[in-house]
């Protein structure tokens, strides 16, 4: 119900009126900037990556997964992990893979980028990766990949430390994964 | 980093098991471990809205503009569309006095970022004369003298009537900071 | 309140991380740390979990959106029913609520309810994210800081009353203390209220000291309904009473020198609770105390205190862990530290020490049997209660 408008009273100016309101956009910005720590579990696994060469996982005996990146727990039955380290050979599969051709602002990439999820051999989990060494054409789902990483002087201990995965050189036995 | 975090303290205390935690040092965090870092740029375009649009159309004319609830009866600044207790359109405008009094007062001598400041902002609560009692309204006081506690204390107190200080016309955006800030004034203005 | 619930609720476990300015491990790991404790000194399992509450504050201090869902597997919710709870500060002790309403609405039977904060990972500080609490438009041109507004209640309660700093330092001097027994603590110490006074003035009349620290942490507890409660506990603390209420956000239109809603959020969990005098009938307080001030604020708002009186009832000894009323016998979040959700729970941890009387070095005398913890947040909008007890 809309009540009778007053424009009586020397007071009120041009009530409601919202026509001649010009609606404004005020902008602004949230001055945030992140430093995350990698974790107890993540600085191990970056750690021995840096230092080694290859990752590290846990393992639940009880649900039987192996977790890669690894975790300090297992999110089934919550039981601790923090001494069920295992080192693990850096190959894998192509589990799924995309062809990326326009940037995050949705600009056009110079040459596509193959971006990958790899299952790493050995374990239940995997990475998001590039693919590296190979023409788009040439990929396969579950494919064998192996690790290319960064010089050992030039690795910090973060992700980066990983340019990528490429064919695998030696044709690795299947391994056996469970679900 | 060899073993992950194990407990690290223990207290005759529940819950009596050991609690976990592995607390870094500041140059720890910046260096010693892993960390990753991540610089958004979070920018946004707020709308101002309706009545916000309005009152700030009103502050570049130099007038502070208010609005009245025609069922509760309350007349507030900043206004806004609807009145958040009845319900209903607040579309009873009214021009204000640009006179206020102090509700509350603080003096800040940090910046968001916990950057010291030599001169501090004086952040007031301040009700403007016109609305409703205890309707209160964020600005800045300044004309005072002095940077210590106990000189700005000196010429401050709680229910000090004060009066905007404005931006000169022509230097007006339609913005709050078109009220510079409010001042303590001498005699109190008629209500 | 239109009806009182008629299943019972108890807590059953509760467990913590350590509270620490910064924490090499990811919010997940704190959550599972917290969350592992808690069915641990339940005595039950994670696969015994029919639902998980998670409590987490805003996205932008851990610098990870959604980040509830982020948090699921450290709190225990993979393939479960899970729900995030968030009212800002207050959401520590809203978690309890949500969780009390998913068993005594009858829908499950064990609940875990899980509060985390890892704040230091947003730089330079966390503020830059708390700073968008103000309005954009009208408030946050004019420069401001989140201290602001606490400093600004802090005069009005002080100059509504008559109230001194030194008063209110006192709350400072009491909660570092208490925190020294705390296994958990951040930033316990035994300090005077000369100490408290002499550390800088960051937003008069606030000094540095009169602010609880940037933290990371976890807590959490373990909710049963009443047949499963007597089962897997000799010692179950009840949940006899809730209630949460919200004011305007236009936060300048409210009586700053009283927490309303404080008051309405505990009227509704003292009639639930069964409760007529309050002040008779609650034996121990974990108020929310953010800021010194806001202690004996929110213990007038919960009826706890008369208005203004607070401070007198303080400097005569009242809420000493050994006086009349202990409040914050934790060393609530000035000792104990911060993580905003993850301070709510700590909060409700202490009352189930305190009330099965397995408080250790920070038990309080004569055999408590009910206590009320209480938080606060959004835009200093929202009370949130919770009044637990041994029947």
């Amino acid at each position: 119900m809309r009540r009778q408008r007053d424009n009586a009273t020397t007071r009120s100016i041009a009530v409601g009126g919202l026509a001649r309101v010009e609606p404004r956009v005020w902008r602004g910005a949230m001055p945030v900037q992140f430093l995350y720590t990698a974790g107890a579990a993540g600085e191990r696994f970056f750690q021995t990556l840096k230092r080694k060469g290859i990752f590290t996982a846990t393992h639940c005996e009880e649900c039987r997964l192996t977790y890669l990146p690894p975790r300090l727990y297992c999110e089934r039955c919550f039981a601790d992990l923090s001494d069920t380290w295992r080192d693990v050979t850096p190959v894998g599969r192509v589990y799924t893979f995309t062809i990326v051709h326009v940037d995050r602002e949705g600009g056009p990439l110079s040459s596509p980028e193959l971006v990958a999820f790899v299952r790493i051999d050995g374990t239940d989990g995997g990475l998001v990766t590039r693919l590296l060494e190979i023409a788009p054409e040439d990929v396969r789902i579950d494919m064998s990949v192996e690790i290319t990483l960064a010089p050992p002087r030039k690795r910090r201990g973060t992700l980066e430390d990983i340019l990528g995965f490429r064919p695998a050189r030696s044709v690795a036995k299947r391994p056996f994964t469970r679900r | 980093m060899a073993k992950p975090a194990r407990a690290v303290r223990k207290m005759d205390a529940p819950p009596w098991l050991a609690l976990r935690g592995s607390p870094l040092s500041d140059d720890e965090f910046h260096g010693k471990v892993s960390t990753t870092s991540w610089i958004p740029r979070l920018e946004y375009g707020w709308d101002a809205g309706i009545a916000i649009s309005r009152f700030l159309e009103g502050l570049k004319a130099g007038k502070i503009l208010g609005v009245r609830c025609r069922v509760c009866g309350r007349t507030v600044t900043p206004p806004r569309a609807f009145c958040e207790l009845d319900f209903r359109p607040m579309d009873d405008w009214v021009e204000l006095a640009d006179t206020a009094t102090i509700n509350t007062y603080s003096i800040c001598y940090v910046t968001w970022d916990l950057k010291p400041l030599r001169k501090p902002q004086i952040p007031a609560v301040v009700e403007i004369d016109g609305t409703t009692p205890r309707v209160g309204f964020l600005h800045l006081i300044g004309g005072v003298n002095g940077s210590s506690v106990e000189a700005i204390r000196k010429q401050l107190r709680v229910g000090m009537p004060v009066r905007a200080v404005w931006k000169k016309p022509h230097q007006r955006a339609g913005a709050i900071t078109d009220i510079l800030y409010f001042e303590p004034v001498k005699r109190h203005p008629e209500r | 309140m239109k009806r009182k619930p008629r299943r019972k609720v108890a807590v059953i476990g509760a467990g913590l991380s350590l509270f620490m300015r910064r924490a090499l491990e990811t919010g997940k790991e704190l959550s599972y740390y917290a969350a592992s404790q808690a069915l641990e000194t339940a005595g039950v399992r994670l696969k015994d979990i029919q639902a998980v509450v998670m409590a987490t504050a805003p996205d932008a201090f851990d610098g990870v959106h959604m980040k509830g869902d982020w948090l699921l597997d450290g709190a225990g919710g993979v393939r479960k029913p899970y729900t995030r709870a968030y009212v800002g500060g207050g959401s520590g002790v809203f978690s309890i609520i949500s969780g009390w309403t998913l068993v005594a609405s009858g829908l499950f039977d064990l609940v875990l309810v899980v509060g985390e904060e890892k704040m230091s990972s947003c730089q330079p500080h966390p503020q830059g994210a708390f700073l968008t609490i103000f309005d954009h438009t009208i408030e946050r041109p004019l420069g401001p800081n989140l201290l602001w507004i606490f400093s600004l209640e802090q005069h009005r309660y002080m100059s509504s009353y008559g109230i001194r700093n030194e008063d209110i330092a006192l709350v400072s001097v009491k909660n570092k203390r208490n925190a020294l027994n705390h296994p958990a603590a951040q930033v316990a110490a035994n300090l005077s209220v000369k100490d408290v006074l002499a550390s800088d003035v960051v937003a008069w009349p606030v000094h540095r000291l009169m602010v609880s620290p940037v933290s990371d942490g976890a807590a959490a507890i373990v909710l049963a309904a009443e047949h499963v409660a007597r089962r897997l506990s000799e010692k179950p603390v009840w949940v006899q009473g809730v209630g949460w209420s919200l004011d305007t956000s236009y936060w300048g239109n409210r009586d700053l020198a009283y927490p309303r809603y404080v008051e309405r959020a505990a009227r509704m969990a003292y009639g639930m609770a069964g409760i007529s005098e309050p002040r008779k009938e609650i034996h121990i307080a974990e108020p929310y105390d953010p800021f010194a001030y806001k202690e004996l604020h929110h213990l007038e708002g919960l009826l706890l205190a008369d208005r203004g009186k607070a401070p007198d009832d303080l400097a005569r000894g009242r809420f000493d862990r050994t006086g009349e009323l202990p409040t914050c016998p934790s060393g609530g979040l000035m000792g104990v530290g911060n993580p905003i959700a993850a301070a709510g729970v700590m909060k409700v941890c202490e009352l189930f020490w305190q009330l099965r009387g397995e408080a250790g070095a920070r038990q309080i005398p004569g055999n408590p049997e009910r206590g009320v913890a209480q938080a606060w947040g959004d835009l200093m909008q929202i009370g949130t209660v919770a009044v637990l007890g041994v029947h």
